[in-house]
């Protein structure tokens, strides 16, 4: 298609505007105006009787044009008078000539040792202030304990429902689905010694003191970690917090309190469930995989298992369910202005999470062992 | 004159609660035409249905003479693109400068060179008012005069010929609101621009509406705005003649939208 149409006599030429000057062509037009010749022009006349007024896009494009013939100083003039969009543009853009299309703010280039001092000093006020977050929430528990109304009991119902019972098929698999794991891989191996009867040790004290509540808290982390900083972030963004705040009510208190306790009181009964199914599959496996009567199975599971072994993978689960409430609503309330924001610290809510979890069952284990459990 | 949207007997249903029960609407190609309804009204729903974002339970809705509510999805999406909205909080997209946001819908739908969609959104941040440093901010640094403002540029990122505006001015001091008001009635003039607007502000409707429809008893009433000052129904009465409304009506009740 054709948008333009030029004439030249002399020193003078004619521009006349053909064609629709809208927004879906403006690539075009572009190309075609640069095509004219200006090459020692005085005077370009336009006439823009057009069969369609110019829409902005067309009239930004013909501006954008003609600012840089009349650099050139070649004057202008249109015949007819100019279009009214042009005018519109003029206008707009009249008030603020400084306007460069495709400048930027530039960063400038950061010096090296700025940024690793940025942070540092970044990192001490994020631990600082994460440190405060961990001693309010203390405190607003505690203060909680005092009085019934302040514990909200029907809102901590809400996140047992919420983040345990809910949670129970999932758990529940993915416990059976690691037994499967550990069987199979401790059958074939031990087979080769005819130490069958060690992968009921293995699949019970592993299940037990271990994977039984890390799974658990892996799982939750994923699950009612991020559910945590998702909804204290949304809260944040459409300014309930702030609504909470201004009526005088603890944000802790009534948002990360609860979330905090539920979790608690989920975790370590999760973790049962998770025991439970994990033993059952263990005993199944081992009936179907190495053909032992499940007799033999639970009688080499009561010798293999000491009277702490079940205690001390169910005493973690409280500890690893306050790392993940914590990290989950403190990032949530991080949460800042965008949706953006609301992914990234979801995100680093679950990924904190799980590594404080596989951090302190790093340090139990050592501990555990010290103390000789 | 065209009509350029034209809602025939449109039935909303929301489970038993009947929200419009044939509301019929037209508005001329060139004016503004206001609509006005008491809170839960279905102000909202209808400008969603009009839009196409939500299929009526029974009716049509043409825009330009294309029924919307009988297109595929990809008909639907061409159609969608031949008018700008503005929603009641802003609804910028978060995660984009006020730049990015005008730019979206061009990226979308357009095929520009790179100094084009510079150069217009640019354009269309001037137009609205805003100063180019706000291109770089991000909404959540924006004020709300700046958001309806940025908003208001990102509807008009393709150049329809028809506005959709839901409560433009809502949240605004009336300093603001007024430049508002005046900013739409410039854009108006001058572009050609077809408006349709739901607003609460009787002192917008009477500074920018031609034309104002009513929504009451899940029906419309539609007439000029200095006729349809003197219908009978409470509803309308209340809401033109009340305390507020006194203060901005001439005493002889012949009030005209200038």
């Amino acid at each position: 298609m054709e948008f333009v149409d030029s004439h030249r006599e002399g020193r003078q030429a004619q521009l006349a505007l053909k064609g629709r000057w809208v927004a879906v062509n403006i690539a075009d037009i572009q190309e075609q105006l640069a095509t004219v010749d200006l090459q020692g022009l005085a005077a370009l006349s336009i006439d823009a009787g057009l069969t369609e007024p110019l829409d902005l896009a067309g009239a930004w494009a013909l501006e954008d044009y003609l600012r840089g013939v009349e650099a050139q100083g070649i004057a202008v003039d249109f015949k007819g008078g100019a279009p009214g969009t042009l005018r519109v543009v003029r206008q707009a853009l009249a008030e603020d000539s400084s306007v460069h299309p495709g400048d930027s703010v530039a960063e400038p280039w950061a010096n090296p040792v700025h940024i690793i001092g940025v942070n540092a000093v970044e990192r001490v006020h994020h631990l600082a202030s994460g440190l405060s977050f961990v001693g309010h929430v203390a405190v607003s528990t505690l203060r909680a304990f005092g009085s019934l109304r302040r514990l909200r009991p029907i809102s901590i119902v809400r996140h047992v429902y919420d983040t345990g019972i809910t949670a129970l098929p999932i758990v529940s698999l993915i416990a059976f689905l690691i037994t499967v794991i550990i069987a199979y891989l401790s059958a074939t191996q031990l087979r080769n010694f005819g130490a069958d009867i060690f992968v009921v040790d293995l699949i019970t004290v592993g299940v037990l003191r271990e994977l039984g509540v890390l799974l658990t808290a892996i799982i939750i982390a994923g699950r009612s970690g991020s559910a945590f900083a998702a909804e204290i972030g949304a809260m944040r963004l459409n300014e309930e917090v702030d609504a909470l705040d201004a009526t005088g009510v603890d944000a802790i208190e009534t948002l990360i309190v609860p979330r905090v306790l539920g979790l608690v009181i989920a975790m370590p009964l999760l973790t049962v469930v998770a025991d439970l199914i994990g033993l059952a599959g263990g005993a199944l496996l081992c009936h179907s995989l190495l053909h032992m009567p499940i007799q033999q199975y639970i009688n080499r599971a009561e010798s293999a298992i000491a009277p702490t072994t079940f205690w001390v993978g169910i005493w973690k689960a409280p500890f690893f369910a306050v790392l993940i409430a914590l990290a989950g609503t403190y990032r949530g309330l991080q949460v800042r202005g965008s949706s953006r924001e609301l992914g990234r610290l979801t995100t680093v809510a679950v990924v904190q999470a799980i590594f404080l979890v596989l951090l302190a069952d790093a340090l139990f284990a050592v501990l555990f062992m010290e103390i000789d459990v | 004159m065209d009509v350029i949207v034209d809602v025939e007997g449109i039935v909303n249903r929301f489970g038993e609660q009947i929200v419009h029960d044939g509301v019929d609407m037209q508005v001329r190609s060139g004016e503004v035409f206001g609509i006005v309804g008491g809170s839960g009204s279905g102000k909202s729903v209808l400008l969603r249905t009009i839009l196409g974002l939500r299929r009526p339970d029974a009716g049509t809705v043409r825009l330009e003479g294309q029924d919307i509510t009988q297109l595929d999805a990809q008909a639907l999406r061409a159609a969608k693109a031949r008018y700008g909205v503005t929603f009641q909080h802003g609804a910028l997209f978060s995660a984009l400068t006020v730049r990015e946001n005008i730019q979206l819908p061009m990226l979308e739908h357009l095929r520009l060179p790179p100094d084009a969609l510079e150069g217009l959104a640019q354009l269309k941040l001037r137009l609205v008012g805003l100063p180019s440093e706000a291109a770089h901010k991000y909404p959540s640094q924006l004020s709300g005069g700046m958001i309806k403002r940025a908003a208001l540029a990102r509807a008009l990122a393709l150049d329809p010929k028809l506005l959709f505006l839901d409560e433009p001015t809502s949240g605004l001091d009336p300093i603001s609101a007024a430049a508002f008001d005046e900013l739409i009635a410039y854009l108006q003039k001058e572009l050609a621009l077809t408006v349709v607007m739901i607003t609460h502000d009787l002192d917008s409707i009477f500074r920018t509406c031609n034309r104002v429809g009513v929504i009451v008893d899940r029906r419309m009433v539609v007439d000029d705005i200095d006729r349809i000052i003197d219908y009978p129904h409470p509803w309308i009465r209340s809401y033109f003649h009340g305390e507020r409304a006194r203060r901005l009506l001439p005493p002889a009740g012949a009030a005209h939208g200038a």
